[in-house]
């Protein structure tokens, strides 16, 4: 701060090319530092070979029973796949919207078609933990960490957790796979 | 200096802050109003310059420490996966592995400057025992760094130099047991090396801190060696020297990116690309430059405990310099004979370092004895004498007096001296055009081909990279693994320019294999993009026998791990001209170099074929391919010498897939720094115009 104060004083003596030189020569300066600094930051987003890996996965069907679930990796998440009974697709179904936190329809959150199929991250909306399947009060999922319950269709319904259980994207390849991501 | 800061806190909190911790005064006097002298030359600029590059070294290597794993089969892989998938992974290795040698660089420097001035005498000698404690610390993390990618040299580097420690009498061999935590250099040694390499570089910046202390109570020396006697004789620190500092390390930049940008490989040793074997022993293990010199001096002795000695001796020395020179005169300015000396000193330790790359052997061992008692009579003899017999020249009366005398004096001496910068300069670079062409026409060393990746502005050629690409997939990969590559490179920018599906398309030829499944069997499945190459063989020990006990050697970084000796004055012209095609031209020049009969006098051992250009001439590999054999569709002639220009090509980029990005980036970072620091010297001589 001193310094700058010093050239401001002859600045306003004289105007003059020695202070555009200043202000030129500090103003480069702190471009290259920020530039140089971008690779240091850049870095640490996630390599090409982890972003390679992260493609998508194809998941069998055919071996899940109605009343089953199995859990898949991808991109490091736990992947729910359930297939569901009639009783909890009723139950998915019927819900009042209103009644619900955080409204979403059955409908909106499952492939048409495929009605008995959910799938969603398996993780607590909360803080990151792995909710429980076919736990809790909802035939749907129960978090052990806080006690967050969801429902048959992954969506909150009591506890802290602020959100439904999201969906991965993913499409029916043929009537027993589907394509995750 | 130190005592009591003339720091004037202005606003209440700086006030406050002050009465608690006086650290806005600290810095105030240590770095604003700090009296420099202010003769100081650019020589002087080197110990910010070393501050810059500590800073470096530290800020890069916490980075590369995120993605390096420390384990004996990952650690390779581990640098390669950084230097190729990691977001400016290419960049920040090559920041770290240049910055040392650059570190090195400004070290010499700086050390060469206080033999000259005398800034190591009364009051100076903790200043300069600090340094030679830095200097040794550099060396140790410099060492144990250069294992850590834990290729061949690594791994040979790491067990000579702990070896010398067996030459220690009784207790020797408890000591290497001791290092390597086990019975010889391991997957324990490469822990604690990076365990070390990490602490080492904290344990410096805390000896910096004392150096610069010590360097605040005395005083800087300066080029008449005079102590300052009034306010005329100084400078305030900033901005008179902050600026001069800044253009220094402005110029530094540009000679430092130059080598990150242009030269990576320049001061590494292509063994070095392949993975530690420790079967195998390189047949010339070099350490890395800046030991060179020590190296020459050990390998000088022909006892081991003598030599070991010998090398610790010679830069344990430096501890003594205080009191081995007592001369009053500090600066060699002012000292005739001194200054001879000194400069035949400097000689002795070049030619020491140009020693320590040769062969120990004939007349090199005989020179390397004459220089180690040449460098040892320096510090010994020569400097004892001469403070007692030398007749020293008349002192200026002040510093003051003498930048007076001097700016009258110095117009002339200024232009000739930048007229011979240049004049060597263009000579370096004219005859560094001429020699690339003459350099191959030697027997046995490959010829200097045209690559479209040479030069400043290189490119890879991506019909080129095809072509190579098709050869490799229809003759090498018979026998070559490509592991460090992955099918998704082939679609990558800067490549061969493969569209993604044709990329898949390749993938899906080969088959994985994966696993286990449910029913805990490993299985057979198509290839994906983000699949490595699929590798011939399953393990080297298949690869060995099916090839008659020399396994095929990994082809990604082929074009980097093969060289051949370009020598001198060769090397200094490469790099003016930036030549960093040894890889391609030799593996180009192999693939042409098959004789059907070898010339008289040579015996071929069973199953093995004649090379030119192979170390040694006995190569297992067959001639891999004929005229005609693999089908261009693009009308390019189907010859070997067309082919092997391809596969040198192909090879190149598999072994430097981010060159176009890493030259693309270094031109807009090298007008940037010339930008910058033309700016900064304006700016300095603006500053510096009423301190004259
Ligand atoms: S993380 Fe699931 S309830 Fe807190």
């Amino acid at each position: 701060m001193k310094g700058l104060g010093i050239v401001t004083t002859e600045a306003s003596a004289e105007p003059t090319r020695r202070d555009f030189l200043f202000i030129a020569t500090g103003a480069v300066a702190g471009v290259g530092a920020v530039a140089a600094a971008w690779p240091f930051v850049s870095q640490m987003n996630p390599d090409a070979s982890t972003i390679a890996a992260g493609a998508p996965i194809e998941v069998d069907l055919a071996p899940v029973a109605v009343g089953q679930d199995i859990k898949v990796f991808w991109r490091g998440k736990p992947i729910y796949i359930m297939n569901r009974t009639k009783k909890q697709i009723e139950e998915a179904q019927s819900v009042a919207l209103s009644s619900l936190p955080d409204p979403e329809t059955d409908k909106a959150r499952t492939k048409e078609g495929h009605e008995q199929w959910l799938v969603v991250i398996g993780i607590c909306t909360h803080l990151g933990c792995i909710p429980m399947a076919y736990e809790g009060k909802y035939d749907g999922f129960f978090c052990p960490c806080h006690g967050s319950q969801y429902d048959s269709s992954g969506r909150i319904r009591q506890g802290p957790a602020p959100a439904n259980l999201p969906v991965p994207p993913y499409q029916f390849v043929s009537d027993t796979k589907i394509q995750i991501g | 200096m130190s005592g009591p800061s003339t720091y004037q806190p202005q606003s209440p909190v700086m006030k406050w802050l002050e009465q608690r911790l006086p650290i806005a005064g600290l810095v105030h006097s240590s770095f604003v109003a700090y009296p420099t002298p202010r003769n100081l030359n650019y020589w002087w600029t080197f110990g910010a310059i070393l501050s810059m590059m500590l800073a470096v070294q530290i800020v890069t290597g916490v980075v590369l420490a995120m993605h390096y794993t420390p384990h004996v089969d990952m650690a390779f892989d581990s640098v390669e996966r950084l230097v190729r998938d990691v977001n400016y992974g290419w960049l920040l290795r090559n920041m770290h592995a240049a910055g040392a040698s650059m570190f090195f660089i400004a070290v010499y420097i700086h050390m060469f400057r206080g033999l000259y001035y005398g800034s190591y005498k009364a009051p100076r000698e903790v200043l300069w025992i600090l340094g030679v404690i830095i200097y040794l610390l550099m060396m140790a993390t410099g060492f144990m760094g250069y294992v850590l990618p834990w290729g061949q040299m690594s791994f040979w580097g790491a067990t000579v130099i702990t070896n010398l420690f067996s030459a220690i009498p009784l207790v020797g061999d408890s000591i290497v047991t001791l290092l390597w935590g086990g019975f010889s250099v391991g997957n324990p040694t490469l822990n604690r090396f990076f365990s070390l390499h990490y602490l080492l570089p904290f344990v410096i910046a805390g000896v910096v801190v004392l150096h610069v202390w010590a360097l605040h109570v005395t005083g800087q020396n300066n080029p008449t060696g005079v102590e300052p006697k009034t306010e005329k004789d100084t400078v305030p620190f900033t901005p008179y020297a902050t600026l001069k500092d800044a253009f220094g390390m402005s110029c530094f930049l540009l000679f430092f990116c130059w080598f990150i940008f242009y030269m990576p490989n320049y001061l590494g040793d292509p063994e070095n690309y392949i993975p530690a074997n420790p079967g195998v022993t390189p047949p010339h293990i070099v350490p890395e430059w800046y030991y060179l010199p020590f190296y020459a001096i050990l390998r000088a002795i022909p006892n081991k405990l003598m030599g070991v000695a010998a090398m610790f001796g010679a830069i344990l020395v430096l501890l003594f310099l205080p009191w081995l020179d007592s001369c009053k005169v500090r600066s060699s300015r002012y000292r005739p004979l001194a200054k001879r000396f000194f400069w035949a000193f400097v000689v002795t330790c070049l030619l020491l370092g140009w020693l320590g790359g040769k062969p120990a052997e004939g007349i090199y061992t005989i020179l390397a004895r004459v220089l180690t008692a040449a460098y040892f009579a320096y510090f010994l003899i020569v400097l004892p004498m001469l403070s007692r017999v030398e007749k020293t020249l008349p002192l200026p009366n002040s510093i003051a007096d003498d930048v007076l005398a001097r700016s009258n004096a110095s117009g002339a001496t200024k232009v000739a001296s930048l007229v011979a910068a240049l004049a060597l300069a263009g000579g370096l670079l004219l005859g560094g055009s001429g020699n690339a062409s003459a350099a191959g026409s030697e027997e046995n060393v490959p010829p200097s081909l045209q690559w479209s990746f040479a030069g400043p502005f290189g490119k890879y050629d991506r019909a080129q990279l095809q072509r190579g690409f098709k050869i490799y997939k229809e003759v090498c990969s018979a026998c070559h693994s490509m592991k460090l590559l992955s099918y998704r490179n082939l679609a990558d920018p800067g490549g061969p320019g493969f569209t993604k599906e044709q990329a898949a398309a390749v993938a899906a030829e080969a088959s994985i294999k994966d696993g286990p499944n449910d029913a805990g069997d490993m299985f057979d499945r198509p290839g994906r993009l983000a699949d490595p190459f699929h590798s011939p063989f399953a393990n080297e020990m298949a690869a060995r026998s099916a090839n008659g006990g020399a396994a095929p050697p990994d082809m990604t970084l082929l074009a980097k791990a093969r060289s051949y000796d370009r020598g001198f004055p060769q090397f200094i012209f490469d790099f003016f001209t930036q030549f960093q095609e040894q890889g391609p031209n030799y593996i180009a020049a192999l693939l042409q170099g098959y004789e059907d009969t070898p010339p008289a006098g040579f015996t071929l051992p069973d199953g093995s074929y004649y090379n030119k250009y192979f170390p040694g001439h006995s190569i297992k590999m067959p001639p891999p391919i004929s005229e005609g054999q693999v089908t261009y569709e693009d009308g390019t002639p189907q010859t070997v010498a067309q082919y092997a220009q391809d596969v040198g090509s192909f090879l190149m980029w598999t072994a430097e897939p981010h060159l176009e990005a890493r030259k693309r980036l270094g031109l807009q970072v090298m007008i940037f720094l010339l930008i910058l620091t033309g700016l900064l010297y304006f700016t300095k001589k603006k500053i510096w115009a009423d301190a004259h």
